[in-house]
């Protein structure tokens, strides 16, 4: 119990100070919109080819956007000197990925929340579908939350750390989008659930894995 | 209080401590001072766990800082020429996150009796970022004393603050000193380190060159032994 509450006290001090400026969440949503209009002007999408093309948009916004707030969770600590209080904590360095992750998870899965509808409404998508979409959405953001929560916290002792974060996190996501692309079509498609289920598996999977392997590791990611 | 022994540490091939041997007692206030690049920063994120040594250890509490970081954390306050607080958030609510991480208990009663120790109380509810300097500085030490911890580390702690401001500082650390807690400070002021500290030390190369009692101690023959050190 105590160590969740380390781990609240860490997220929620991340979201609260967001709260106060809005300056990660603002810059994440208007990226992702900015995604969604651009691409819908590029491509002329119509209803007969929206359907192939809108989930890889989709997570291209969620992914871009996400690396937005990822690239500001360790980079706002080490700029104003608050990461070395926190490392000063008595508390399992686990505890403060754990917080981290869970509000730069929240941030992503706030940005998913304002950005599905308007894609529905703007690629005339069905909205039946969006049950399962929003699951998928949340399994596919936490796992890159996870894993780009660890890389964020390499990057920020490298000289070139915003160039670098992107360089990392991408080629170890690339199954989870790759999964939530082919799930997130799928459910569009209205295919059953036997059909998805290896990218089920796939998305599951990274997450567990990469949860379990950022969990372990962060203690030594932070190190000088 | 604190024991360091044989600590060596490089960054590559450039050796920044050379084998540090240092003994701060219980309740004492040691002002450690030296050129820049001579290695007092380095001590202090060592002895504060925030960096690891090439060789040697230190022990504080008795308890090894290399075996046992977590524990060495639970009984260090750390103040910096850098705050370690959040610009956005108030007062409050820095050192409510601080004492949650802390386990610190009866935490609001606890929090109300260092912002007035450090003389914030009445701004207690304003964010961070719109306190002078000198505030952040003093706002800094209450997170530091708010587990209220048996060692204070302080690197440089008088950087940037204007006279008042040092002023308003130099009070704080003479209660802090009054307390009973151990106190290492670096700074390179010769003349403030002198006046609040039991023992000064001068760290020069890599290497602890002099120490001796502070009271008593005349500012300019400190300067002296100060410049013969830095100059050797």
């Amino acid at each position: 119990m105590n160590f969740l509450r380390k781990v609240a006290a860490v997220a929620w001090k991340d979201l609260q100070a967001e709260w106060r400026t809005r300056e990660v969440f603002s810059a994440m949503f208007v990226f992702a919109l900015l995604i969604l209009i651009i691409f819908n002007f590029a491509l002329e999408l119509r209803a007969e080819n929206a359907r192939v093309l809108v989930p890889g948009i989709l997570w291209v916004a969620f992914t871009f956007a996400g690396m937005l707030g990822l690239n500001r969770s360790f980079i706002q600590e080490k700029d104003r000197g608050s990461l070395e209080g926190l490392l000063l904590c008595p508390v399992d360095r686990s505890a403060i990925y754990l917080g981290k992750m869970l509000a730069n998870w929240a941030l992503m899965a706030l940005v998913a929340v304002f950005i599905l509808p308007v894609s529905f409404v703007l690629f005339n998508l069905s909205f039946g579908a969006l049950p399962m979409i929003v699951v998928v959405t949340a399994l596919g953001t936490l796992g890159f939350a996870g894993v780009g929560t660890l890389f964020s916290a390499m990057a920020v002792n490298t000289r070139a750390r915003e160039v670098m974060l992107p360089l990392l996190l991408f080629p170890v996501a690339v199954p989870l989008i790759i999964s939530a692309v082919k799930l997130t079509a799928g459910i569009m498609d209205g295919l059953a659930g036997a059909e998805l289920a290896r990218w089920w598996q796939l998305l599951v999977g990274f997450d567990a894995i990469f949860f379990t392997l950022s969990f372990v590791t962060f203690d030594y990611a932070i190190e000088e | 209080m604190i024991q360091v022994r044989g600590l060596t540490k490089a960054f590559g091939p450039k050796k920044v401590l050379r084998g540090i041997d240092l003994d701060v007692g219980q309740g004492e206030f040691l002002t450690l001072v030296g050129p820049n690049g001579a290695g007092k920063t380095t001590l202090l994120r060592i002895l504060a766990t925030l960096s690891r040594a090439t060789g040697g250890d230190a022990l504080i509490g008795g308890v090894s800082v290399a075996e046992h970081p977590a524990q060495v954390r639970r009984s260090i306050g750390l103040v910096s020429h850098r705050t370690l607080l959040y610009d956005d958030l108030t007062a409050v609510e820095n050192l409510q996150f601080y004492g949650r991480m802390y386990d610190v208990p009866n935490l609001n009663a606890r929090i109300e009796e260092v912002l007035r120790q450090v003389n914030l109380y009445y701004r207690r509810h304003d964010a961070v970022r719109t306190y002078s300097r000198g505030m952040q500085q003093r706002l800094s030490i209450a997170r530091a004393i708010l587990h209220d911890p048996q060692v204070m580390l302080m690197d440089e702690p008088y950087t940037g603050l204007d006279v008042q401001a040092t002023a308003m500082l130099r009070a704080v650390l003479q209660e802090l000193a009054a307390s009973g807690r151990t106190v290492i400070m670096t700074t390179h002021d010769l003349e403030l380190g002198l006046e609040v500290a039991d023992r000064v030390a001068i760290l020069s190369g890599g290497r602890i060159g002099f120490q001796g009692p502070a009271k008593g101690m005349d500012v300019h023959e400190f300067r002296r032994i100060y410049a013969e050190q830095v100059a050797g």
